[in-house]
C-alpha cells in the first residue's frame, strides 16, 4: 500500500502490538489472555507492517519460514506434556518451579511453556497464510 | 498459585503415579504429534525427514503392539490428563476395538510411509508429505484411543487438517478441483459432529464417554436420544462415506498421488466406522435397536452404489473409490444387525478393509504407472510382463470380492450368517450382490488391464519397482495370512465385540473407585 | 431465555444451510462461517445461560460466585473457534487457489476431478 501515512505509522503500530501480544500471553494464566489471543495480536501486527512495507519484509523480520515457527511452537507444548513424564505424574500434568531472579521470585512452570508453544503455533500458522494471501495479491 | 489453594482438590486428581502402561495409550497420539514438529523443522533435509518419519512410525507400530498386549493382558487401560480425574479431566482409554484399530492404521501408515519413500528416490524434493503424515497418525491414534467425545472431535480435526494438506499436495487441476470438494464436505461433516456434541452436552452435562454410558439409563425416559443418535449416525455416516452422503469420495479420491490415496482409502473412512461403533454400540444401544431399519437401508444402498459404481468406471482409481464405498456398507450392515455376528463382523471387516484398500490402491498405482494410464480402455499386457504383480494383484481383487481364501471372506461369511440367524435375507442378499458386483467389476480389471496382450500403439510396460512392491507384499501377506488363518483375530475380534456391547471393564478402568463422584 | 437463543442457533443454521447450498463457492465458505458460528452458539445455549457474572476467579476469593456462567462451554466453543477458524482460512486459501487455476468459482464447472466426457469402460475384449 502506498499511503505514506500508514507506511509512518505502521512500525509503530507493530512494535506497540508485538509487545501488547506478549502481555496478552504472559497475563493468560490467572486472567483472560493466553496463547491464541496472543498470538492473534501478533499476526495481526505482522500482517500489519506486511501490508504497509511488503510481504518481503515481514519474511525477512521472522528469520524463520512460518511454518518452522509453527512446528517448533507445537514442539514446545508436547515437551510441556511429556515433561510429566520425568516427574512421574500424568500426561501433561502442570509442573511448577520457582526461580530467583535478581531478588524476585519467578513462578515457571510446564503450562507457560505450553502456552508460549500455543502462542507460537498460532503466529506460525496464521502467518503463512496470510503472508500467503498478501503475496497473492501482488502487493 | 498452583495447589496453595483452600479448596481441597485432591478428590478430584488421580493419586499415585502414572504407570508405564498408561503412559501407552497417549503415547501414539503424542509422539506423533511431537515428531511431525520435528519434521517440519527439518523440512530442508528430505533424507533425514524421510529416515525419521519410518522410524517413527515403525516405533508407533512396536507401541500399538505392546498397548495390545497390556489390553489383551489385563483390559482397558486408562489415563487421565494432568492428573484431574474424569469426568472433569480428559481420559484416553484403550479398549480392545480401539487398539485393534489403532494398531491396523499403524501397520498401513507404516507401509504406505515405505512405499512413499521409494516413490521419493525419483523426484528427491522434500515437501510436505511426511510431517503430515505424522500428523495424520496423531489424529487417528487420538481418534481411536480417546475417552471424551469432545476429545474425539479434536482429533478428528487434526486428522481432518493433516489431510486437507496431503490432499492438496500437489499442483493438478484435478487435484485442486478434488481437494476442495474433499474439503468443504468433511468439513461441514465435523461440525454436524459438534452440533451432535452440544446437544450431548446439553442433556448428560458430561463428555466422558464412561459417563454418558452410566447416566444413559436414567435419561432414557425423557430426553430425546434416538434423535441424538441419529445425528451422530449423520454426522459420522458422511465421514465413513454412507449412502447417500457419500460422493465426495468418488470425486476427490482418485486425485492425489498413490501414497496418499492409499493412505485416505485405508484410514479416514475407518475412523468414521470407529467412531459410529463407539458411540451407537456402546453409549446409546437400544437406540440403535430402533434405527436398526434406517441403518439396514443405508447399508444396502451404499452397497449397491459402491458395486454399480465400480461397474461403471472407466479410470480404475475411480472404481476404487467405489469400492471402499461398497465396503463399508457391508460394515454399516453389520452394525445395523448389532449382536456378537454383526458388531464383531463388522470390526473384523473394516480391520480387513484398513489393509485390503491401502494394498489395492498402491498396486492400482503400480499398475498405472507401468502400463503407463489408469483407463481400462488403454491398459494392457501387464500379466505378459509382469506374471507375478499381476498374480499378486489377482489375489487383492479376490480378497476386495470377499472370495475366499483371503481375508475378506471370514467377515463377510460372519455377516451373511448373522443376517440370515435374524431372518434379515434381503440383507445377506444385498451383501452378496454387492459382492458379485465387485467380482465382475475386478474380473474385468484383470481381464482388460491384465490378461489382454498390449496394443500396438501402447507405450511399452515399464519395470517395477522394488520399494513400491516390498511394502506390497507386506500388505498382501497380511490379507492372505488372515485369510488362511483368521481364528486369533476371529477369537480377539469377538473379544473386543464383548467389550464394547458390556462396557462395564471399559467403565472400571475409567472410574476405579466405582461411581462418579 | 434459553428459548430465544435456540431460535437465534435456528435462523443461523438456516442461512448457514441456504447459502451452502449456493453454486458460487465464496458462498459455500460464508455459509461455512455462519454454521461454525450456528453451532458454536448451539453450545452455548448447551451448557444453559446465566447472565452478566464472567467465570473467572477474582482476586482474593478462591471459587466462583454461585451464580457465574457455565465455564465448561465456554472452552468447547473456544476450542471449536479455534479449530474452525484455522480450517476455513486453510479453506480459503484453498478456495482462491481453486479459482485462480481453475479459473471458475462455479461448482457446476468444477468438473476436473470428473470430467464430463468420461468414456464408459470397454463393452468388449
Amino acid at each position: 500500500m502506498n499511503s505514506p501515512i500508514f507506511r509512518t505509522v505502521a512500525p509503530f503500530l507493530t512494535s506497540l502490538m508485538l509487545l501488547f501480544s506478549l502481555f496478552v500471553l504472559l497475563r493468560g494464566h490467572n486472567a483472560p489472555g493466553g496463547g491464541f489471543i496472543g498470538g492473534l495480536v501478533a499476526v495481526a501486527a505482522l500482517a500489519i507492517h506486511g501490508a504497509a512495507w511488503g510481504v518481503e519484509t515481514v519474511r525477512r523480520a521472522i528469520v524463520f519460514h512460518p511454518l518452522s515457527i509453527a512446528a517448533f511452537g507445537l514442539f514446545l507444548s508436547c515437551i510441556a506434556g511429556f515433561a510429566s513424564a520425568a516427574a512421574g505424574v500424568p500426561f501433561m500434568t502442570g509442573l511448577w518451579v520457582t526461580v530467583h531472579v535478581l531478588g524476585s521470585a519467578v513462578a515457571l512452570s510446564s503450562v507457560m511453556l505450553f502456552d508460549l508453544g500455543v502462542y507460537l503455533v498460532v503466529v506460525g500458522a496464521l502467518l503463512a497464510i496470510v503472508l500467503a494471501l498478501e503475496e497473492e495479491e501482488g502487493v | 498459585m498452583a495447589a496453595s489453594s483452600v479448596i481441597d482438590v485432591s478428590a478430584a486428581l488421580a493419586a499415585g503415579p502414572a504407570t508405564a502402561a498408561q503412559w501407552l495409550v497417549v503415547l501414539p497420539a503424542a509422539s506423533c504429534l511431537l515428531l511431525s514438529a520435528v519434521l517440519v523443522m527439518l523440512w530442508r533435509q528430505p533424507r533425514l525427514q524421510q529416515l525419521l518419519a519410518v522410524a517413527g512410525l515403525a516405533f508407533l507400530v512396536l507401541v500399538d503392539l505392546l498397548l495390545l498386549r497390556q489390553v489383551l493382558a489385563t483390559g482397558p487401560v486408562t489415563m487421565v490428563m494432568g492428573r484431574w480425574l474424569p469426568p472433569f479431566g480428559i481420559a484416553f482409554t484403550a479398549d480392545l476395538t480401539g487398539v485393534l484399530m489403532a494398531l491396523a492404521a499403524a501397520l498401513v501408515a507404516f507401509v504406505v510411509c515405505l512405499s512413499a519413500a521409494g516413490e521419493r528416490e525419483t523426484s528427491g524434493r522434500g515437501d510436505g508429505f511426511y510431517p503430515m503424515l505424522l500428523m495424520l497418525m496423531a489424529g487417528v491414534s487420538g481418534a481411536f484411543l480417546t475417552g471424551d467425545i469432545f476429545n474425539l472431535y479434536v482429533w478428528f480435526e487434526v486428522l481432518l487438517i493433516a489431510s486437507f494438506g496431503l490432499i492438496a499436495l500437489g499442483p493438478e487441476r484435478a487435484q485442486i478441483d478434488g481437494a476442495l470438494k474433499y474439503a468443504v464436505l468433511n468439513l461441514v461433516a465435523t461440525t454436524l459432529f459438534l452440533i451432535a456434541v452440544g446437544i450431548l452436552y446439553a442433556v448428560f452435562g458430561t463428555l466422558n464417554m464412561a459417563d454418558i454410558v452410566m447416566k444413559a439409563p436414567d435419561l432414557r425416559e425423557t430426553a430425546p436420544l434416538v434423535t441424538l443418535t441419529a445425528l451422530f449416525l449423520l454426522a459420522f455416516g458422511m465421514k465413513a462415506a454412507a449412502f447417500p452422503v457419500n460422493f465426495w469420495l468418488p470425486a476427490a479420491y482418485h486425485t492425489p498421488r498413490p501414497a496418499v490415496a492409499a493412505l485416505f482409502a485405508g484410514l479416514l473412512t475407518k475412523v468414521g466406522i470407529y467412531a459410529l461403533l463407539r458411540v451407537t454400540v456402546m453409549l446409546f444401544p437400544p437406540e440403535r435397536e430402533q434405527l436398526e431399519p434406517l441403518i439396514a437401508t443405508v447399508a444396502v444402498a451404499t452397497m449397491l452404489t459402491g458395486g454399480l459404481g465400480a461397474l461403471a468406471q472407466n479410470d480404475i482409481r475411480r472404481m476404487l473409490g467405489f469400492v471402499v464405498i461398497a465396503g463399508i456398507g457391508t460394515v454399516l450392515a453389520g452394525l445395523s444387525l448389532g449382536g456378537p455376528g454383526g458388531i464383531g463382523g463388522a470390526l473384523f471387516y473394516a480391520l480387513h478393509s484398513m489393509v485390503l484398500m491401502t494394498a489395492l490402491y498402491l498396486a492400482i498405482g503400480e499398475a498405472g504407472r507401468i502400463g503407463g494410464s489408469f483407463s481400462l480402455a488403454a491398459l494392457g499386457g501387464l500379466y505378459g510382463r509382469h506374471a507375478g504383480f499381476a498374480g499378486l494383484c489377482l489375489c487383492l481383487f479376490f480378497a476386495a470380492s470377499g472370495l475366499p481364501p483371503f481375508s475378506g471372506f471370514w467377515p463377510k461369511a460372519m455377516l451373511v450368517k448373522a443376517a440370515l440367524d435374524v431372518g434379515a435375507w434381503w440383507l445377506a442378499g444385498a451383501m452378496l450382490l454387492s459382492g458379485f458386483l465387485l467380482t465382475i467389476a475386478f474380473g474385468r480389471v484383470f481381464l482388460m488391464a491384465f490378461w489382454r496382450p498390449a496394443k500396438e500403439t501402447a507405450p511399452p510396460v515399464l519395470a517395477l519397482r522394488w520399494q513400491a512392491i516390498g511394502p506390497l507384499l507386506l500388505l498382501a501377506a497380511l490379507v492372505v495370512g488372515f485369510g488362511a488363518f483368521p481364528e486369533l483375530l476371529l477369537r480377539t475380534v469377538q473379544d473386543a465385540e464383548i467389550t464394547l456391547d458390556n462396557p462395564q471393564a471399559y467403565l472400571g478402568s475409567v472410574f476405579p473407585q466405582g461411581a462418579a463422584p | 431465555m434459553e428459548a430465544w437463543f435456540s431460535l437465534l442457533a435456528g435462523l443461523f443454521f438456516a442461512a448457514a444451510v441456504y447459502l451452502i447450498l449456493s453454486k458460487h463457492l465464496i458462498r459455500t465458505l460464508i455459509g461455512i462461517v455462519l454454521l461454525g458460528n450456528a453451532v458454536n452458539l448451539t453450545l452455548l445455549v448447551a451448557g444453559r445461560l446465566t447472565r452478566e457474572v464472567p467465570p473467572i476467579i477474582a482476586d482474593g476469593l478462591d471459587r466462583l460466585p454461585g451464580n457465574a456462567a457455565n465455564p465448561l462451554p465456554q472452552a468447547l466453543i473456544l476450542t471449536a473457534i479455534v479449530i474452525s477458524f484455522s480450517l476455513f482460512a486453510f479453506l480459503l486459501v484453498l478456495a482462491y487457489r481453486a479459482y485462480r487455476v481453475l479459473g471458475t468459482d462455479d461448482t457446476d464447472r468444477m468438473r476436473f476431478a470428473e470430467p464430463v466426457d468420461e468414456p464408459a469402460p470397454p463393452k468388449g475384449y
